[in-house]
């Protein structure tokens, strides 16, 4: 208990000090949340429509180095992928970016995606129903699509494509709305392949099914447990793919590594300038005391009581500092508009806020290690 | 009437950078129960290392030095460290008192080290603080406190858990000749009432009037002891023969110490 006694009454009586240090806490902590916050919207943006696939395999060209605007691959490569044994359903996914026109002149991007109705790919929907056909006028658009431009099921639909050097507008009726399907940071308008191939922009619609290129084949296993082995029995038998993971997709995208790894390196300096900055200020601090901590130890203060003492005043400090910047982030993200690509979830607000917590006593060992060094000689002027 | 503290034969060896100095050379000493000793002698003296050694801060290359019939010699770090905190009270020159702890927490803070803080020592603290003039005071953070109010919380500090042995480093090093005359004196006065030994090193001769016993260091040994009441008012006036006036005030000379 003296420890904490010590350290309460010294923060108590200079309550103006150590609150501007928690403060400078809580910037921290504000940083490290956003960062992580950021890092989790744009990856997400960039991952969700792959992540959420319902399929457990996808295929790609091979020698495409997993890009998935690079790869093509025909309906004749989606029978092969098939009739591989161990397979339950495949599905040609095709991708391109284009503009929803709404409420008037209002446009919004969108990723244009192109799927096989009711086969994998096809995202199920929360409100409304799947597509039904393979060439109708019909779309479901994701949650944040339907949020920007207020479309609801039922409603009518214009996507503008380039055509050529000419802009033409395509009216498709929205038939059912999925959760958020971002891809490329971009949201969702989900279409049924033949449909894609005649409003993507520089169509070249032959209106024959065994002419449809897509991008990816969205394969779904008997066994979904198996599939790394059969990774390797997909490349086996179908010549020219490459068959990965979800996870492996999508680190692949281009760009994603590189983002993912930058703001990481941006989350790990934050910390690293955290603990040198809680380092700084509780070592000046404890030079300070220098002549006070040598004369309690003179008077009998034992060397635990008062590393404890120091360690709860840094402890006392960094959950301020952590409570003031984590309830500041949380608020300050509710008036953040929705274009900004930020997500705070549990695990990243636990982990920054425990990291925080954890380089708070990290940046105090040397001032307490200082602390633990000065001899109670001191305070009679001497030294050793 | 038993001696609380004695000295044998108690050597203190410097390793300095100009060679070996026996700082503190086979001093030994008895003190009663009661009795109110004042250490002098100029810079380099001994006395302050005399001083840490009975503190239990310095161990001494030679010697043995007993307190409350407890020989330090054979305790560990850590039996001194609490041996300090239970038997032996401290004022010191400067930085005497936590900077964030009003005068009566300051007190009471030797109560909380020795885990005996409870109702009685409260108040136990309180009447010293008003004995010694702050009972008006009991709030006051030590910077809304002058010198003279700070060192007499000190002494509250320094008696408050009955510790066998007081020790003060200077204590008037940093007030006025009256307001240094009323620390000594209270000082004294506390000492004989409770029945403790108090030793007081000082610069300042003319505090050695409340002494019951002045011992005079020269080059780590003892010189002169006096403890005639007459001799002693004769030194502090420094009308006593052979006695030094007040010495001016030397920065203290801090050597190396030896392996001990």
């Amino acid at each position: 208990m003296l420890p904490i006694y010590l350290s309460f009454k010294e923060m108590w009586r200079n309550k103006g000090r150590f609150l501007l240090f928690s403060l400078v806490i809580a910037l921290i902590t504000v940083l490290v949340l956003f960062i992580a916050a950021l890092a989790d919207g744009l990856g997400n943006g960039n991952r969700e429509y792959i992540e959420k696939l319902n399929g457990d395999l996808i295929v790609y060209k091979s020698d495409v180095a997993l890009s998935i605007t690079a790869s093509q691959l025909g309906r004749e490569k989606l029978l092969e992928v098939s009739r591989v044994p161990g397979v339950t359903d495949a599905g040609q996914v095709s991708f391109s970016s284009t503009v929803v026109r709404y409420q008037g002149a209002k446009e919004l991007n969108v990723s244009l995606i192109g799927v096989g109705a009711g086969k994998p790919g096809e995202p199920p929907v929360v409100q409304g129903r799947g597509l039904q056909d393979r060439q109708a006028k019909e779309a479901i658009i994701d949650r944040n699509v339907a949020l920007t431009t207020g479309l609801r099921v039922g409603d009518n639909l214009t996507i503008k494509s380039i055509q050529g050097a000419k802009e033409k507008l395509y009216t498709l009726q929205v038939v059912g709305i999925s959760d958020g399907r971002q891809f490329f940071l971009q949201p969702s308008v989900i279409v049924p392949d033949l449909t894609f191939e005649q409003i993507k922009p520089g169509a070249v619609p032959t209106g024959n099914e065994s002419d449809l290129i897509s991008n990816i084949i969205v394969v779904r296993l008997q066994h979904p447990s198996q599939w790394k082995q059969m990774e390797s029995v997909l490349a086996s038998q179908v010549s020219g793919i490459q068959a990965v993971d979800k996870v492996t997709a999508y680190e692949n995208t281009p760009g994603y590594a590189a983002q993912q790894s930058t703001l990481s390196t941006q989350q790990f300096f934050s910390l690293l300038i955290g603990v040198l900055v809680i380092g700084g200020f509780f070592q000046i601090q404890m030079l300070q005391k220098v002549p006070q901590i040598g004369m309690l130890k003179a008077v009998g203060a034992s060397s635990p009581v008062i590393a404890l003492s120091a360690l709860a005043q840094i402890v006392m400090v960094t959950v301020i500092g952590v409570a003031i910047g984590t309830a500041a982030t949380l608020l300050m993200a509710l008036t953040f508009p929705a274009t900004i690509p930020i997500v705070f979830s549990p695990m990243a607000i636990v982990l920054g806020v425990v990291s925080i917590l954890l380089i708070g006593p990290l940046g105090g060992l040397v001032s307490i290690r200082y602390a633990l060094r000065v001899e109670p000689l001191t305070a009679l002027g001497l030294s050793s | 009437m038993a001696n609380s503290l004695e000295t044998k034969a108690v050597t203190k060896i410097y390793q300095t950078d100009t060679g070996v100095t026996r700082a503190v050379d086979s001093v030994t000493l008895a003190v009663q129960n009661g009795e109110f000793v004042a250490l002098v002698g100029p810079s380099g003296s001994g006395k302050t290392s005399l001083l840490a050694m009975l503190a239990t801060l310095l161990s001494p290359n030679e010697g043995e030095i007993i307190i409350a019939g407890q020989s330090l010699m054979e305790m560990s770090d850590r039996e001194r460290t609490r041996f300090r905190r239970e038997k032996i009270g401290f004022t010191f020159q400067a930085n005497n008192l936590v900077s964030y702890l009003t005068a009566m927490e300051n007190v009471e803070l030797m109560l909380r080290l020795n885990g005996k803080y409870d109702r009685a020592g409260r108040e136990r603290a309180r009447e010293l603080l008003a004995r010694l003039g702050l009972g008006d005071r009991l709030n006051n953070l030590p910077r809304q406190l002058s010198g003279g109010q700070q060192q007499r919380v000190a002494i509250a500090r320094a008696l408050i858990h009955n510790p066998a042995l007081v020790l003060a480093d200077e204590p008037t090093a940093s007030l006025d000749t009256e307001r240094a005359y009323q620390v000594v004196q209270t000082f004294a006065n506390l000492i004989h009432e409770q029945n403790r030994v108090g030793i007081m090193v000082t610069h300042d001769l003319r505090m050695t009037a409340f002494a019951d016993r002045v011992v005079q260091m020269m080059d780590g040994k003892i010189r002169r002891v006096i403890d005639n009441h007459e001799e002693i008012t004769g030194f502090s006036r420094g009308t006593l023969s052979s006695a030094p006036p007040s010495e001016p005030r030397a920065p203290r000379l801090v050597p190396r110490l030896a392996p001990s």
